[in-house]
């Protein structure tokens, strides 16, 4: 078994974390999130043309058929075509965008309309921040249930280091924010809470067996042992999501990429920020024993 | 320490396998492109003869049809070539002329064994087969208002025929009001309306004079509203049913939407124009010399800029009496809508008509269209709608007779259009205007490509993840591996059983459930290898198994609870992918778990070994 002194290494471990944490908050705050078209509302279409146009032309055959406030980009591929209008829904804008795009005779395919009204795009915003709380909410209150409340306080601050983090990035490079990507956010925080709490665990485990006060070597024990199995999971994780990321198309890119970077930021923080919250929390021995009834819940094996 | 399973554990287990085997099949049939003709009215049918036309005509054309197939007047075109499916059915849509419909499908090609036990494949959401998405508004103030006006104009005659005297009579605010010249009389008018009109909780204000202030109660203002959603919900369903496509979804969301998918629909233009339309038809006199111009209104024809008419207000009847309704061309060409009324509402024309022989009767064509413009208020951009009624009229005819409840209209622009106006009458009228608040077209060739890109990422992150599993736990990374394929299976066949949607992120959620299925065989594996010193083989198992046991259990619950939360705030796609993601989780618990250490216990199991090979 490798034998790393994790926890001996904990105060570079705090000065990453607070450091990509602050640069995610200034991001956040600065930019702000590029949020997609689901959450504020508007239209979009998405065309395909048979050769490669110039953008620029593009945007000049908008403005000359009348259309204000548009945003054109390449979607994927360069013959593919992603316009954004921050207007209101008109009938059949898929056509009217296609008529405009086909004033010099381009061949022009649309490939799908997009519309959300304003008032569904701020209800599901709302939705979102809440369901995202709920979630967080949850899980903490499990862990305190299954473990003890410094250990949801852990989990907790590991899951909001996450978050955070991947908010960040996405404010940082700038890059669209839409419904997938939250689903993304969320399953991060399944995936992180998952690692975070197969550690616990074994701190858990580790803490009734030993005789030990040395909380700290206890914990490196409990990282070291599961360190093999951490980089197993997240190895085989990360290789579907790079075969989601570079096959699964446009649409899920950055659903994809989210993933991606959310796996490796929970593999981070559960090794580092979880175990190390439980150091700043003052987790003792004394927390978790006695504990003869916890035994009740081993019972029932496979 | 033997690690043996009980005899009935391991066909408990094979059973479980053979029955998501069974299940999972009929996914590996690919779908036939189809088109399905069905009869639009009562007077038409599918039969053998319309079927031998049909292939006479898909024969000309030069499509190749694969098989056909006719239940309960429907039949099913199966085409060897999907390109050739919307050519289909524009010939065969020519060919049979009005009174059917037909619609392009996608027919399931699970063979008839399997459709005995009730396989079928998944259903494909619209971002994998294309489509047309709309999420409707119901106006939920306008049906108030609506309901507030019939209301008080029953009160103003209810009042008017015990000969109560009121000043001013207003709506508004989930509220009627009375002003009275004195209070006995408001008290009167309490009395009388206290009786009859029990959804109105009534009060006294005497702001401004005497007045009766009827408040709809709570319980009124929901039963409105739910009657409103309810009401349209049935009239799109007839609506999306005559637009002949094949497995629409059109349901409730919320308190106030309602979702329509409309799967295989490119001409969004259309289905818009035919869900959203508010159109209506009224029945009205001529005013004549004798009408007094308050009795009048005047109007223009909706197809002869210029031409007006002074019509009677009093209208005969509307739309809403319409039992039936068709098109066809008049003798010299021209479409016609050949209508049909229900019982109370042929007597009322007949009466009307049979009184006024000589004098002109209108059809005057009324739709509610509504403006959305964006107004500042409080240095805020807020969207408001204008709601606005047009009317015009489109046909002005002597009554040479009295009518009965048959008759034409004439006096249309188009075909399609005299089409869209009988589709109308015959799914009924919206009782509340609705609005699109959002509206999704996926092309099918973006259908198509999601598909074949969802496979692709499946199968490549399969392999993967096999070949890493025997790379890092050889013989047991093979036990991993069989785990793994069965909960692919059991995955795909729990999703076929309970019906639930495919989406693009659902694909991604079959993706990385693949990645953290092995998750459980990764930490008991780890701990056998663990537990291997100091223990004997059996014993490492054993311990292994049940060790790691609470570590899976605890982590899955969590994500669990964290997917449930997701499908509880996510809409359709993203949906798809909760679903898919708790799924595996229960499938992947019971694999790793149970069907991995079944595997393990018949592999090593029982057997005296010196290395394990891990």
């Amino acid at each position: 078994m490798t034998q790393i002194d994790f926890m001996g290494k904990r105060k570079a471990a705090y000065i990453i974390s607070i450091l990509l944490t602050v640069i995610a908050l200034g991001a956040l705050a600065v930019k702000g999130l590029s949020l997609g078209l689901d959450f504020t509302g508007g239209t979009q279409v998405e065309v395909s043309y048979a050769q490669a146009p110039s953008l620029d032309e593009v945007r000049d055959e908008l403005g000359e058929a009348g259309f204000g406030n548009y945003s054109v980009q390449t979607f994927g591929a360069d013959t593919d075509v992603l316009v954004r209008l921050q207007q209101t829904f008109d009938e059949g804008i898929g056509e009217q965008v296609l008529g405009a795009l086909r004033a010099q005779g381009e061949q022009v395919r649309l490939v799908r309309a997009e519309y959300v009204g304003a008032q569904v795009g701020d209800q599901l915003r709302d939705q979102s921040g809440l369901g995202m709380l709920i979630a967080l909410g949850v899980v903490a209150l499990y862990v305190a249930f299954r473990f003890q409340y410094k250990f949801a306080l852990g989990a907790l601050i590991s899951l909001g280091h996450d978050v955070v983090i991947l908010l960040g990035f996405f404010a940082l490079f700038g890059l669209d924010f839409d419904l997938t990507v939250l689903a993304a956010v969320l399953a991060v925080i399944g995936y992180s809470l998952n690692d975070t709490i197969i550690v616990y665990d074994r701190i858990r485990e580790n803490i009734r067996r030993s005789q030990s006060s040395d909380l700290i070597r206890i914990f490196n024990d409990a990282i070291n042992q599961t360190l093999s199995r951490t980089l197993s999971t997240s190895g085989t994780t990360l290789l579907v999501l790079l075969a989601l990321f570079f096959l699964g198309g446009d649409m899920i890119h950055n659903f994809s990429l989210a993933l991606i970077v959310g796996v490796v930021l929970g593999t981070f923080s559960s090794i580092y920020v979880a175990a190390a919250m439980l150091l700043l929390v003052k987790l003792e021995r004394e927390d978790l024993i006695p504990a003869k009834r916890e035994n009740a819940a081993d019972d029932g094996m496979p | 320490m033997l690690n043996r399973y009980p005899l009935w554990k391991y066909l408990l287990i094979l059973l479980v396998f053979i029955v998501g085997v069974l299940y999972a099949l009929p996914n590996l049939y690919p779908k036939d492109p189809a088109i399905q003709i069905s009869a639009a009215n009562s007077s038409t049918s599918v039969g053998e003869s319309e079927l031998a036309r049909i292939n006479q005509t898909l024969e000309q054309a030069g499509i190749a049809v694969k098989s056909q197939e006719s239940t309960d007047g429907t039949a099913l075109i199966r085409l060897e070539n999907g390109s050739q499916q919307s050519a289909a059915r524009d010939v065969v849509s020519k060919a049979l002329g009005q009174g059917y419909t037909v619609a392009l499908n996608l027919a399931d090609s699970t063979p008839q064994w399997l459709q005995g036990i009730g396989a079928k494949p998944m259903n494909l959401g619209l971002d994998l087969r294309g489509g047309v998405h709309f999420l409707l508004e119901v106006d939920m103030d306008a049906a108030i208002d609506q309901r507030l006006d019939v209301n008080a104009s029953a009160m103003r005659e209810a009042l008017r025929s015990e000969g109560i005297r009121y000043r001013n009579n207003t709506t508004g605010d989930n509220a009627i009001r009375f002003t009275f010249a004195n209070a006995e009389d408001r008290s009167q008018a309490r009395q009388l309306l206290n009786r009859q009109y029990n959804e109105f909780s009534l009060a006294n204000d005497d702001e401004a004079g005497p007045t009766l202030v009827m408040m709809l109660t709570d319980q009124a203002v929901t039963d409105i509203q739910d009657y409103a959603v309810n009401q349209n919900l049935t009239t799109l369903r007839n609506r999306v049913n005559e637009l002949g496509v094949s497995e629409p979804i059109v349901q409730r969301q919320g308190p106030n939407r309602i979702v329509v998918e409309l799967p295989g629909v490119q001409d969004t233009a259309e289905a818009k124009r035919i869900v959203g339309a508010t159109a209506n038809l009224e029945f009205r006199l001529e005013a004549s010399d004798s009408t007094s111009a308050d009795q009048q209104q005047a109007f223009d024809f909706r197809n002869d800029s210029g031409r007006r008419a002074a019509l009677e207000r009093d209208v005969i009847i509307t739309g809403d009496r319409v039992s039936s309704a068709s098109t066809s061309f008049d003798d010299s060409g021209r479409p016609q809508v050949n209508i049909n009324l229900d019982g109370p509402g042929g007597s009322q024309m007949n009466r009307a008509t049979r009184a006024n022989i000589g004098r002109n009767m209108a059809v005057l064509f009324i739709e509610h269209k509504t403006r959305t413009r964006t107004v500042t208020r409080d240095g805020e951009q807020v969207e408001e709608r204008v709601p606005y009624t047009e009317r015009g009229i489109i046909s002005l005819a002597t009554i040479q007779s009295a009518l009965g409840n048959q008759f034409r209209i004439t006096g249309l622009d188009s075909p399609t259009e005299a089409r869209e106006l009988s589709l109308l009458l015959r799914s009924g009228s919206l009782a509340a205007p609705i609005y699109f608040a959002q509206e999704r077209t996926i092309g099918p060739s973006l259908g198509q490509q999601n598909i074949d890109r969802g496979v692709m990422s499946v199968i490549v992150g399969l392999i993967m993840v096999l070949a890493f599993m025997i790379v890092r736990y050889k013989g047991f990374g093979l036990i991993a591996n069989l785990a793994l394929t069965v909960n692919l299976t059991l995955l795909i066949a729990a999703m076929s059983i309970l019906g639930a949607t495919l989406t693009l992120p659902g694909i991604a959620g079959i993706v990385l459930t693949l990645g953290m299925a092995v998750d459980a065989n990764v930490l008991v594996f780890e701990r056998i290898r663990e537990e291997m010193r100091g223990r004997s083989i059996q014993q490492a198992i054993h311990t292994g198994y049940e060790r790691a046991f609470t570590a899976i259990l605890d982590a899955n619950i969590t994500t669990l609870l964290v997917a449930v939360i997701l499908f509880s705030i996510g809409t359709g796609p993203v949906k798809g992918f909760a679903v898919t993601l708790s799924l595996g989780i229960l499938t992947s618990v019971f694999t790793g778990v149970m069907v991995s250490r079944a595997l393990t216990n018949l592999a090593v199991g029982g057997k005296s070994l010196k290395k394990l090979w891990i």
